[in-house]
C-alpha cells in the first residue's frame, strides 16, 4: 500500500507539529531489578534467570536500590523533582514474554516529575519539558518465526528469551513539544541524541540503541497553523536510532498532512516505524485500548528516599554533556562545526582524554578524526572500540612533535599498536621506527642520490631548487621512510651549493 | 506404640526423642501408618512423601546420635499446605492447572522447616488457591471434617487441619488470607494462628491476595502450635514485606499461659444475629473463665467490622486477578488446545477455562472488573479507605484492651454441599476472622468446646496488634489450661468421625 503524502515542506508550511518522547533505557545495574540474576547482553536464551524474573508461583519482587539510584540520578540530571515517597504499580496485561503477566511499573507515583533537558539545534536552545521519569521492570524478548511480519499475528511459532526479563527500564517522558515547526525532526533527534549522551556521562546505562538499550516511542500530532487545538497524536513505536526518530516524525508529518488534507481525520494509535523504508504503519488503535487495571503493587513497600541521600547523589553529578562541550570548545578553541563533528564521531570523550594525557587539542583532534577514524570505519567499528588508548594517541603526537617520528611513521606506530604489538615506544624500539636525524648517517645515503640523478643535480644548479624533491624523495626511499626530511633537504642543498 | 506415637503432642514427642524413647524413624512411620489407616476417609493429604520423609527421618536420628539436634521439632512430623512451593514434591495448590507441577525451589518456610530437622510427610488439601471456607473448592476431591465425616474441615486450609485433628501429623502449615488457618483449626477443634502479617514470609507462597495473605502453624495445642510459630517466623530478605524484627516470644508465653491483669475486649460486633446459638454459650463460657482467672474483661465496639467482609470481596479477588494471570500455559501447568490450530491467545483462554474451577473464576472476574478504569476508585480504592477505617478500630480498641476476643466463626462445621452453590453464604464463615487479615495483626483460634446443638467444636478467637503475637498464645494457653481440666481431657479425644 503507497501511503499519499504532503511533501514536507509543504505539510509544515500548513500545518503545526507538536511532538513528544517516550525514551526506555535499560540501566546498567550488574542485576536485575529485582532479583541477583546478571544483566549482561548477548548471554544464551534463558541462561539468566531464576524463579523471580520467571515469574514463577510463589516467587516474590525485593528491588534493586541501585536501580532506585541510577532512576534519581537520571531525574536529578534532567532537572526534575524527587519523590519523597511513592508506589510501584502492576499493569496488568496479557502477553508470553511478560513472566507474570503483569508488568511492575510505576503509575501515578513517578519517582521524578517535572524537569526538562536543553537541547542545541543549529546553535539555539530548545528547552525540552520532561514530565516524568519512572523505573520499571524490562519484558522478556519474543522472537517470531514464520509469517511475513516478525510479529505474533500469523507466526508458526514464537520463542521467548526471559533474559531480559526484569531488567531494570527508566522511561522518560517528555511533555508535548509545539512550536518546532518544520525543525520537529532535528530537535527530537537531538533531543534524543543529547539524552543519550547525558545517560552515558552518568554511567547508568550503556544505552545502545542498536542492542536495544535505549529505545524510543515518538508522538507526532499535526494541526492547520493558527488553530487554538492540537492534533490527535499518533505514538510510533520501537524507533531504534537517531536518523530514524528524524525520519519518524518527518513521515508521520507528511502522512498525517495528507489525511488531513483528504478531510479525513488521524486516529490515536500506535504505529510501527519500518527502517527500511522510513515509513510507519498502523498497530494497535489506542480508542480500543486495553485497560490496564493499575493498581499498586502489594508485593513491594513504598520507596522513600531519604532527602539527605537525594543531595548526596545530586552533590555527586558529573558535569552535563552539553556544559562539558561548552567548556571544551572553549578549551580547545573550535567551532561549534567541529565540535558537533567531534561528537557525532563519538570522539568527545577520547579527544578530551587524548589532551588530558599531554596532546595538544589540534593534534589530538587530528588524529581521532583523521586516521583513527578511517581505520574504525575500515573495520566497521565505533571508534572507542578500537584497540588504543587516547593515552596512546598522545604518545604518539608527542613523538611526532619531539621528531622521533615524522606523520608516515607514526602511522606505521598506529597501525602496530592496533593489531596488538605493544605501546608507541615498544612499537619504536622493536621495529627500530626513529626518524635519522643524525648527519653521519644521512650523508652516505645524500651522496649517493647526488650520484644516481646528474640531471636532477644539474636542475638544482641552476636555481630549480624544487626539483630537490626528487633527491629528498630517493633518500627517504633508501632509509625505508626513517630519514627527517627537512634535514635531508637541507643536507642536499649544502652539498650543492 | 505406633497409635501412642500419633496421639503424642509435638512437645511430647520432641521429649521423647530427646530422651531416646522414640527415633524420628519410628515417629514418621506411625504417622505414614496414620495416614494410610485413616487418610482414605478423610482425604486431608494431596501427595504423600513416604520415602523422603523416612530419608529424612533416618538422617535426624542419625545426626542426633552423633549429638546434633537442629531444633525443638527435629524429628517432628509435619504436614505442609500445597500452596508452600517444595522441591522434590508437586505443588497444586489445588488447581488443575498448576496438575504435575515440580517446582525448582523451596519457599522459605519450608527450608526453614527442613532446616528445623521437621519432618515434611506431604502435601494437603486446600481450596483451589486458597480461595474458600470448606475445601471443597478443591480440584482433586474434598476433606472430611475427622468430628463428622460429613461435615467440611473448613478452608481454605482444610486438608493440614484436618490432618493434625485425624493425628495423621501433629503439626501443619497453612495460610491465612481471610481466616483460611483459623475457621478451619475452629470447625476442627485445633489450634491456628494467623501471626502478624509480614512475621512469616510469602516467599515461596503461591499468592491469592498478596496484602493480606499470612503463612501459619497449626498444632492440637497451644504450646505445639507456638514451638511451630517461632520456627517458621522471622524477617526473610526474600520478602519484601516481611518485618526485620525479632519473633516475638510466643513460646515462652504459650508456656506462662497467665493473664492476671490482662485486658481483654469482647468484640461487640462480632456476635449477635447469624451466629449460632452453641457458638456464642460456648464463646461466652470462655469469657467467663478468662475473667475467673484474673483478666479485666469489657466489652469493645469495632463499628467498621461490618463493612470487612465487602471489603474484603473487593481488596482479595482484585490483587487474586492480578496473582493469577500468571497461569497462561507459556511456561508451566496446564496446557490446553496447543495443537496447531491455535494462536497463543487461545490457548491461554481454553486453558484457564479448564484450569481454574468456578470460585477461583469467580474471584479473577470480580476483581478484574473491580479494578477496570472507571471503577477502581468506587471499588478497590473504597475498599482500601474502608480497611483504614478497620485498622483504626482495631488501634482505638488497642487503646483500651491488651487483646480482643470473638467467636473464630459464627457456627460450627457445616455439612458438605450444604453451601456449595450459595457463594454468600460461604463467604460468611469468615465474617470474625476477616477483620484482622484487612489490619495485618495477630489472631489465632483455640478450641473452647462443642455447641450443644451439634456437639461439633467452636473457637475462640484471640486477636492481639501486631508484632505482639506472645499475646495470643498467652491467652490462648490459659483458656486451653483450665477449659481441658474442666473436661478432664483434650477437647479432640471427644472426636467420633473416625
Amino acid at each position: 500500500m503507497t501511503e499519499t503524502l504532503v511533501p514536507f515542506a509543504e505539510a509544515t508550511e500548513r500545518y503545526e507539529p507538536v511532538i513528544g518522547l517516550e525514551t526506555h533505557v535499560e540501566l546498567g545495574t550488574r542485576t536485575k531489578m529485582f532479583c541477583g540474576c546478571t544483566t549482561g547482553f548477548g548471554a544464551e536464551p534463558n541462561s539468566q534467570v531464576c524463579p523471580v524474573c520467571l515469574g514463577l508461583p510463589g516467587s516474590l519482587p525485593v528491588i534493586n536500590v541501585k536501580s532506585i539510584e541510577y532512576t534519581i540520578r537520571i531525574g536529578l540530571a534532567l532537572n526534575c523533582q524527587i519523590a519523597s515517597w511513592c508506589r510501584f504499580a502492576r499493569k496488568n496485561y496479557f502477553y508470553p514474554d511478560m513472566p507474570k503477566d503483569f508488568q511492575i511499573s510505576q503509575y501515578d507515583e513517578p519517582l521524578c516529575t517535572d524537569g526538562y533537558l536543553d537541547v542545541e539545534v543549529d546553535g539555539e536552545t530548545v528547552r525540552i519539558g520532561i514530565e516524568r521519569v519512572h523505573l520499571e521492570e524490562d519484558t522478556g524478548k519474543s522472537l517470531h518465526v514464520g509469517g511475513a511480519t516478525g510479529r505474533i499475528h500469523g507466526a508458526e511459532y514464537s520463542l521467548v528469551d526471559y533474559n531480559r526479563a526484569g531488567i531494570p527500564l527508566v522511561e522518560i517522558v517528555t511533555k508535548p513539544v509545539p512550536g518546532t515547526g518544520a525543525g520537529a525532526p532535528v530537535v527530537a533527534r537531538a533531543y534524543v541524541t543529547e539524552l543519550r549522551d547525558l545517560l552515558r556521562s552518568l554511567g547508568v546505562s550503556d544505552v545502545r540503541m542498536e542492542e536495544g538499550s535505549l529505545r524510543c516511542d515518538v508522538n507526532t500530532s499535526i494541526a492547520p497553523r493558527g488553530a487554538t487545538a492540537w492534533g490527535t497524536r499518533t505514538e510510533t513505536k520501537n524507533v531504534n536510532s537517531l536518523r530514524s526518530v528524524e525520519r519518524a516524525v518527518y513521515f508521520e508529518i507528511e502522512r498525517q498532512a495528507a489525511v488531513l488534507d483528504a478531510g479525513g481525520r488521524i486516529v490515536q494509535e500506535t504505529r510501527h516505524f519500518h527502517e527500511d523504508s522510513g515509513t510507519t504503519t498502523s498497530g494497535r488503535s489506542k480508542e480500543e485500548a486495553q485497560d490496564y487495571r493499575y493498581f499498586p503493587e502489594p508485593d513491594l513497600v513504598p520507596v522513600a528516599p531519604d532527602a539527605e541521600w537525594v543531595e548526596q547523589l545530586r552533590a555527586a553529578l558529573p558535569e552535563a554533556p552539553s556544559a562539558r562541550r561548552a567548556r571544551l570548545r572553549a578549551e580547545w578553541d573550535l567551532s561549534e562545526s567541529d565540535m558537533t563533528a567531534l561528537s557525532n564521531a563519538g570522539a568527545l570523550d577520547l579527544v578530551a582524554g587524548t589532551v588530558t594525557a599531554g596532546a595538544s587539542p589540534a593534534d589530538a583532534r587530528k588524529w581521532w578524526l583523521g586516521e583513527l577514524a578511517r581505520r574504525a570505519n575500515e573495520a566497521a567499528q565505533e571508534l572507542k572500540d578500537l584497540p588504543i588508548t587516547p593515552a596512546q594517541v598522545a604518545r604518539v603526537a608527542a613523538l611526532v612533535t619531539a621528531g622521533t617520528l615524522n606523520d608516515k611513521l607514526a602511522r606505521q606506530v598506529i597501525d602496530a599498536v592496533l593489531a596488538g604489538e605493544g605501546g608507541p615506544d615498544e612499537v619504536v624500539k622493536a621495529r627500530n621506527l626513529a626518524v635519522v636525524s643524525d648527519d653521519a648517517a644521512l650523508t652516505a645515503a645524500v651522496d649517493d642520490a647526488i650520484a644516481a640523478s646528474p640531471d636532477v643535480v644539474a636542475r638544482i644548479r641552476d636555481g630549480k631548487l624544487n626539483a630537490a624533491g626528487v633527491l629528498v624523495g630517493a633518500v627517504m626511499k633508501a632509509t625505508r621512510g626513517q630519514a627527517d626530511a627537512a634535514r635531508v633537504r637541507e643536507l642536499i642543498l649544502e652539498r650543492l651549493s | 506404640m505406633s497409635s501412642e506415637l500419633t496421639r503424642m503432642t509435638a512437645a511430647e514427642l520432641s521429649e521423647a526423642l530427646s530422651k531416646g524413647d522414640t527415633t524420628a524413624t519410628e515417629v514418621t512411620q506411625a504417622h505414614l501408618d496414620q495416614i494410610a489407616a485413616v487418610d482414605g476417609k478423610v482425604h486431608a493429604f494431596l501427595h504423600v512423601a513416604a520415602d523422603q520423609a523416612l530419608d529424612q527421618a533416618r538422617q535426624i536420628d542419625e545426626e542426633r546420635k552423633k549429638g546434633t539436634v537442629r531444633s525443638p521439632l527435629a524429628g517432628v512430623p509435619i504436614a505442609v499446605k500445597d500452596v508452600f512451593t517444595t522441591t522434590g514434591m508437586p505443588t497444586t495448590c489445588g488447581s488443575r492447572i498448576l496438575e504435575g507441577w515440580h517446582p525448582p525451589y523451596d519457599a522459605t518456610i519450608t527450608t526453614r522447616l527442613k532446616r528445623s530437622g521437621a519432618i515434611i510427610l506431604g502435601k494437603t488439601n486446600m481450596d483451589e488457591f486458597a480461595m474458600g471456607s470448606s475445601t471443597e473448592n478443591s480440584a482433586y476431591g474434598v476433606t472430611h471434617n475427622p468430628w463428622d465425616l460429613d461435615k467440611i474441615p473448613g478452608g481454605s486450609s482444610g486438608g493440614s487441619a484436618a490432618a493434625v485433628a485425624a493425628y495423621e501429623a501433629p503439626l501443619a502449615i497453612g495460610t491465612d488470607t481471610g481466616g483460611s488457618i483459623r475457621q478451619p483449626a475452629a470447625v476442627c477443634g485445633i489450634v491456628g494462628t494467623k501471626p502478624t502479617y509480614g512475621g512469616s514470609s510469602r516467599y515461596g507462597v503461591v499468592a491469592f491476595a498478596s496484602s493480606l495473605d499470612t503463612p501459619g502453624p497449626f498444632g492440637r495445642t497451644v504450646l505445639d502450635t507456638a514451638l511451630l510459630h517461632e520456627v517458621m517466623s522471622g524477617h526473610d530478605p526474600m520478602d519484601s514485606t516481611s518485618i526485620d524484627a525479632p519473633v516475638p516470644p510466643v513460646v515462652a508465653a504459650a508456656r506462662e499461659a497467665d493473664v492476671s491483669g490482662m485486658r481483654i475486649g469482647v468484640v461487640t460486633d462480632l456476635s449477635g444475629e447469624g451466629y449460632q446459638p452453641g457458638v456464642l454459650a460456648r464463646f461466652a463460657e470462655a469469657v467467663e473463665l478468662l475473667e475467673s482467672l484474673g483478666a479485666k474483661v469489657t466489652e469493645v465496639s469495632c463499628p467498621h467490622f461490618r463493612y470487612a467482609l465487602p471489603a474484603y470481596y473487593l481488596i482479595a479477588p482484585s490483587e487474586c486477578s492480578s496473582n493469577l494471570a500468571r497461569f497462561d500455559a507459556m511456561r508451566y501447568g496446564l496446557r490446553a488446545g496447543d495443537d496447531g490450530t491455535r494462536d497463543a491467545e487461545e490457548v491461554m483462554a481454553l486453558t484457564r477455562e479448564q484450569g481454574f474451577g468456578a470460585e477461583v473464576k469467580r474471584r479473577i472476574i470480580l476483581g478484574t472488573y473491580a479494578l477496570s478504569s472507571g471503577y477502581y476508585d468506587a471499588y478497590y480504592g473504597k475498599a482500601q479507605q474502608v480497611r483504614t477505617l478497620i485498622i483504626r478500630d482495631f488501634d482505638a480498641a488497642f487503646g483500651q484492651v491488651d487483646v480482643l476476643v470473638s467467636p473464630s466463626t459464627p457456627t460450627t462445621a457445616f455439612r458438605i454441599g450444604e453451601r456449595a452453590d450459595d457463594p454468600m453464604a460461604m463467604y460468611l464463615a469468615d465474617l470474625c476472622t476477616i477483620p484482622s487479615d484487612l489490619a495485618g495483626n495477630a489472631a489465632i483460634s483455640v478450641p473452647c468446646g462443642l455447641a450443644d446443638e451439634d456437639g461439633l467444636p467452636v473457637g475462640l478467637q484471640v486477636m492481639a496488634p501486631a508484632m505482639a503475637d506472645d499475646r495470643l498464645y498467652r491467652v490462648a494457653a490459659a483458656a486451653e489450661a483450665a477449659l481441658t481440666g474442666r473436661w478432664g481431657h483434650p477437647l479432640l479425644e471427644d472426636a467420633k468421625g473416625l
